[in-house]
C-alpha cells in the first residue's frame, strides 16, 4: 500500500509541475519560440540548403516594404540563375528574431541591419562574410555610395556589410495648421520649446507626439539633448568605456531637462503606451493632435500615404533640432541612421553567397530603387542625386533638406542602441523608459548605466 | 484473481510510455540544458563559455527580480480573485438546463477560442487613450491612460486575462455543479432553506474539489502568462507589468543575455512546482473526506 500511494503521489505531482515546466521551456528555451516561427517564416522562401537562391529578410511597413519588393522582384526577373527570396518583419520583432535566427543557425543569406553595434556581435561571432575584398574588386559600387555609410559597417577596418538604402537623420516635425490656430511660431531654441508647452496645452493641443512604447523613439530626445548640450562626446565617452561616463555635468543636464518636459506635460497622454510600429504617434500629428514630433526622416512617407491631404497641401513643417541656451553641441550636428546595411551569413552556401554578391552589385539601388526611394520622401545614400531631388516635385524641398542635413552635419551620430552592443542597448532602452515614467532620477539613471559601461 | 492484476498493472506500465518519452523529451530535457546553461555566458551568437554563478550572482543580486515576482505574484492573486467568483457565479447559472442559458453558454465561451495574441491587440486599440473607446464614443470615464499608468496597466492585463480564461472555469464548474446530486437540494428544500442558503450549504461545499482544480490551473497558468502581456504592455509602463516570464524573455531575447534569462527560467520553474505542491496538499490531505451524498 505504502509505496504505491508514494509512487501515485509523485507521478501526480509531476503531473501538476508539467505545464509549468513545459510552457516556462517554451518561452524560454525560447529557441523555440521565436526561431520556430522565424525559421518556419524563412523555409516559404528557402532553407540554408537549397541552392543557388539567396535568403534575405528585413523590415515590413510602408514605404520601405514595397520599394524592397520591388527591387529584388526586378533582380528576380533580370536574374532568373541567381534569385533572391525575401521575408518581411515588423521593426520590433526583426530585432529579437534575427539575432534568434542567427544564433540558431538558421540565418538568411542577406541580413539586413543598422550596421553599429549589432554588426559587431555579429562579426564577433563569425557568422558574416568579411567583404573588404569584395569591395575592392568591385570599386564601382563602393564609389557610388555616401562615404559617411561606411562607418556603421566598418568594424575593425574591415567592412561587413554593404550600404543601402537611405540615409535617415532624426527631424523635428510640427504641424503648421495647429501653429496657425494657436498662433506661434516654430521653436528656435530649447528655451522657446519648454515656453510653448503650456500654451499647446492649454489649447487642448498635445506639444509633442511621441510613441514611448517602442522606448527607441524616447531615446531620440537623449541623443539630441545630449549633443545640443555637451556636444558627442559623452556618449562617445560611453562607448570608449569610461568610467562614470552618464555621471557627466552635461549628462546629467540632458536627463533633466527631459523630465521637466515630461513634467510639464510636453507628451501626449498616454505615450508610454503608444508604439510607433503601429503608426500611432503619427496619426497624432497628421490629424492635429499633437502639435509636433521627433521622428525619423521615414516618417515624412509614412505620413504621405496615410495622412490624407496633410503632407500635398504643405501642412508637415520640418526643422533640425534646435540648440538649447548656453550648450556647446553643434547645431548642425545630427542624429538617426547613416544608412541601412545588409551583411551576408558565412554560413551560407557558395551558390547563396554568389546570389547575395550579385543583388549587391546588380540589385541594390538600382535606377529604379534610386527612383522609388525618392518617390517615398527618402534621400537614398548614392552620391550626386541632387539634381534629381530638386525635380522631385512637392517631395523636393523635404529631400533636399534631408539631403542637407545630412551632408552638412558635422557630427551625424548613430542611433544609441545601433551603435552599443545587445545588452547594453536593452538596459538603455529600460532605464529610458523608467527616465520618462518619472520612476527613476537623473542620478538613478547615470548610476543604472555607469554600471554596465565596459562590460 | 492474481494474474489477471498483474497482467493489468503491466498493461498499464505500458501506456505510461509515450507520455513520459514526451515528458522527458520536451520538460526534463530542456530543463536541464537550462540549468547547465544558467551557469554559462551565451549572447546567443558566439561560443557559450562556463561562467560558474555569475549569472546566478548578477539575477540574485538585480532588483529587478524582486520587482518580477512581485508582479507576477500580484497579477496571480488579483486574477485569482477576479476570476473565482465570477467563473462559480456563472457556471451556477449556465449549470440550470432552460434553453436560454444554453445560448448564453455558447456566447460566454467566444473568447476562449480567440488568441490571446488577438485579444490584447483589440483591447489596445479600445483603450488607446487618442484613438479608442472612450475618445470615439466621447465617455470621459473611458479616457484614461489605461496602459500608460503602473497600477492601471495592471488592472487592465487582470481583467483581459479574466475576460479570457473565465469561459474556461465558468465551465469547469458548471460540470462540477451538474454532479452535485438533485436529492441534496430537495432535501433542503423540504427543511426550507432558500437559494441563497443552498448556494452557501451545498454548492460551495460540494465543489470543493472544482474550486481546487479550477484554481491550480490558474495560478499555475498565470505564472507563464506572457502573449497577453507582450502584446498589450510589453511589460510596461517603465516594468510595471514586467512579470517573471516577460523579464525571463526580455533579459534573453532583447538583451541576449542567455545566462541569467536561463537563471529566471530556474527560479520560474522552481516557483511553479513550489505552488503545485501547495495547492495539491491544500487539496489532497483529506483523501476520506467524502464529498458524495451519505458520507
Amino acid at each position: 500500500m505504502d509505496p504505491r500511494t508514494t509512487s501515485r503521489r509523485s507521478f501526480i505531482g509531476l503531473a501538476a509541475g508539467l505545464p509549468v515546466a513545459g510552457a516556462a521551456l517554451a518561452a524560454c528555451g525560447g529557441s523555440s519560440g521565436p526561431s520556430g516561427s522565424a525559421s518556419s517564416a524563412g523555409a516559404g522562401g528557402s532553407a540554408p540548403a537549397a541552392g543557388a537562391g539567396a535568403t534575405y529578410w528585413t523590415l515590413s511597413g510602408p514605404p520601405g516594404e514595397a520599394v524592397r519588393k520591388a527591387t529584388v522582384a526586378r533582380f528576380d526577373k533580370a536574374n532568373p540563375d541567381s534569385s533572391v527570396k525575401i521575408t518581411v518583419f515588423q521593426n520590433d520583432d526583426y530585432k529579437a528574431k534575427i539575432k534568434t535566427a542567427i544564433g540558431a543557425g538558421q540565418a538568411p543569406t542577406l541580413i539586413w541591419g543598422w550596421g553599429g553595434g549589432g554588426l559587431r556581435e555579429y562579426v564577433k561571432a563569425n557568422q558574416v562574410e568579411d567583404l573588404t575584398s569584395w569591395f575592392d574588386q568591385n570599386a564601382d559600387v563602393k564609389k557610388r555610395l555616401f562615404p559617411s555609410s561606411f562607418g556603421a559597417a566598418t568594424i575593425d577596418n574591415k567592412i561587413y556589410a554593404m550600404p543601402c538604402e537611405t540615409v535617415q537623420p532624426i527631424v523635428l516635425y510640427y504641424n503648421k495648421k495647429v501653429f496657425d490656430k494657436v498662433g506661434v511660431q516654430p521653436p528656435q531654441s530649447w528655451g522657446e520649446i519648454m515656453a510653448l508647452v503650456p500654451k499647446f496645452n492649454a489649447a487642448g493641443i498635445a506639444p509633442f507626439s511621441l510613441g514611448g512604447q517602442s522606448r527607441w523613439t524616447n531615446m531620440m530626445w537623449l541623443e539630441f539633448l545630449f549633443d545640443r548640450i555637451a556636444g558627442p562626446e559623452i556618449f562617445q565617452s560611453v562607448l570608449d568605456g569610461q568610467k562614470d561616463a552618464w555621471s557627466a555635468p552635461g549628462s546629467i543636464q540632458g536627463l533633466t531637462e527631459l523630465q521637466k518636459l515630461v513634467k510639464a506635460n510636453g507628451f501626449v497622454k498616454g505615450f508610454s503606451s503608444i508604439t510607433a510600429d503601429s503608426n500611432a504617434d503619427q496619426a497624432l500629428l497628421y490629424t492635429g493632435r499633437a502639435a509636433m514630433m521627433l521622428h525619423g526622416s521615414w516618417s515624412y512617407g509614412i505620413q504621405k500615404a496615410q495622412g490624407g491631404k496633410f503632407v500635398a497641401e504643405g501642412s508637415l513643417g520640418y526643422m533640425n533640432f534646435p540648440p538649447v541656451e548656453g550648450g556647446k553641441g553643434d547645431p548642425s550636428d545630427t542624429v538617426g541612421n547613416p544608412g541601412q546595411y545588409i551583411a551576408i551569413s558565412s554560413k551560407a552556401t557558395d551558390g547563396q553567397k554568389t546570389a547575395a554578391k550579385a543583388f549587391f552589385a546588380k540589385g541594390l539601388l538600382d535606377d529604379a530603387e534610386i527612383k522609388d526611394w525618392i518617390g517615398t520622401g527618402g534621400v537614398p545614400i548614392i552620391n550626386g542625386t541632387d539634381s534629381q531631388l530638386a525635380s522631385a516635385g512637392a517631395d523636393a524641398p523635404f529631400l533636399q533638406f534631408v539631403y542637407g542635413v545630412a551632408s552638412k552635419a558635422k557630427v551625424f551620430a548613430q542611433s544609441w542602441d545601433q551603435a552599443l552592443p545587445g545588452s547594453a542597448a536593452e538596459t538603455l532602452l529600460d532605464n529610458i523608459a523608467k527616465l520618462f515614467q518619472l520612476s527613476i532620477t537623473p542620478q538613478q539613471f547615470a548610476s543604472n548605466m555607469n554600471a554596465i559601461i565596459g562590460q | 484473481m492474481g494474474t489477471v492484476t498483474s497482467a493489468r498493472n503491466a498493461s498499464l506500465a505500458w501506456l505510461v510510455l509515450p507520455a513520459l518519452a514526451f515528458f522527458v523529451a520536451f520538460a526534463v530535457i530542456p530543463l536541464l540544458g537550462i540549468v547547465v546553461l544558467s551557469f554559462c555566458k551565451w549572447n546567443g551568437l558566439g561560443d557559450i563559455s562556463f561562467a560558474g554563478l555569475d549569472s546566478w550572482r548578477a539575477v540574485l543580486g538585480n532588483p529587478g527580480l524582486p520587482h518580477a515576482l512581485w508582479v507576477t505574484f500580484l497579477i496571480m492573486a488579483l486574477s485569482w480573485l477576479v476570476q473565482t467568483p465570477a467563473s462559480i457565479l456563472i457556471g451556477v447559472f449556465i449549470a440550470g438546463h432552460q434553453r436560454y442559458r444554453a445560448l448564453l453558454a455558447v456566447i460566454y465561451f467566444v473568447p476562449l477560442l480567440l488568441s490571446s495574441a488577438a485579444i490584447a491587440i483589440t483591447y489596445k486599440a479600445l483603450l488607446d487613450p487618442n484613438f479608442g473607446l472612450g475618445p470615439g464614443l466621447h465617455l470621459d470615464f473611458l479616457v484614461q491612460d489605461w496602459l500608460g499608468q503602473g497600477p492601471l496597466a495592471v488592472g487592465v492585463v487582470v481583467f483581459a486575462v479574466s475576460w479570457q480564461y473565465v469561459p474556461f472555469h465558468s465551465l469547469v464548474y458548471q460540470g462540477g455543479i451538474r454532479q452535485i446530486p438533485k436529492s441534496m437540494y430537495e432535501a433542503a428544500e423540504l427543511d426550507g432553506a432558500g437559494r441563497v442558503r443552498q448556494f452557501f450549504s451545498i454548492t460551495l461545499p460540494q465543489l470543493k474539489y472544482t474550486v481546487i482544480t479550477s484554481s491550480t490551473l490558474m495560478v499555475v497558468g498565470s505564472l507563464t502568462f506572457f502573449d497577453l502581456i507582450w502584446v498589450l504592455t510589453a511589460g510596461g509602463p517603465a516594468d510595471a507589468t514586467r512579470s517573471l516570464a516577460l523579464d525571463m524573455y526580455i533579459t534573453g531575447f532583447r538583451g541576449n543575455q542567455m545566462g541569467p534569462a536561463s537563471c529566471i527560467a530556474v527560479i520560474l520553474v522552481l516557483v511553479g512546482l513550489a505552488i503545485a505542491q501547495v495547492l495539491r496538499r491544500l487539496g489532497g490531505s483529506d483523501a476520506s473526506a467524502s464529498q458524495m451524498e451519505g458520507a
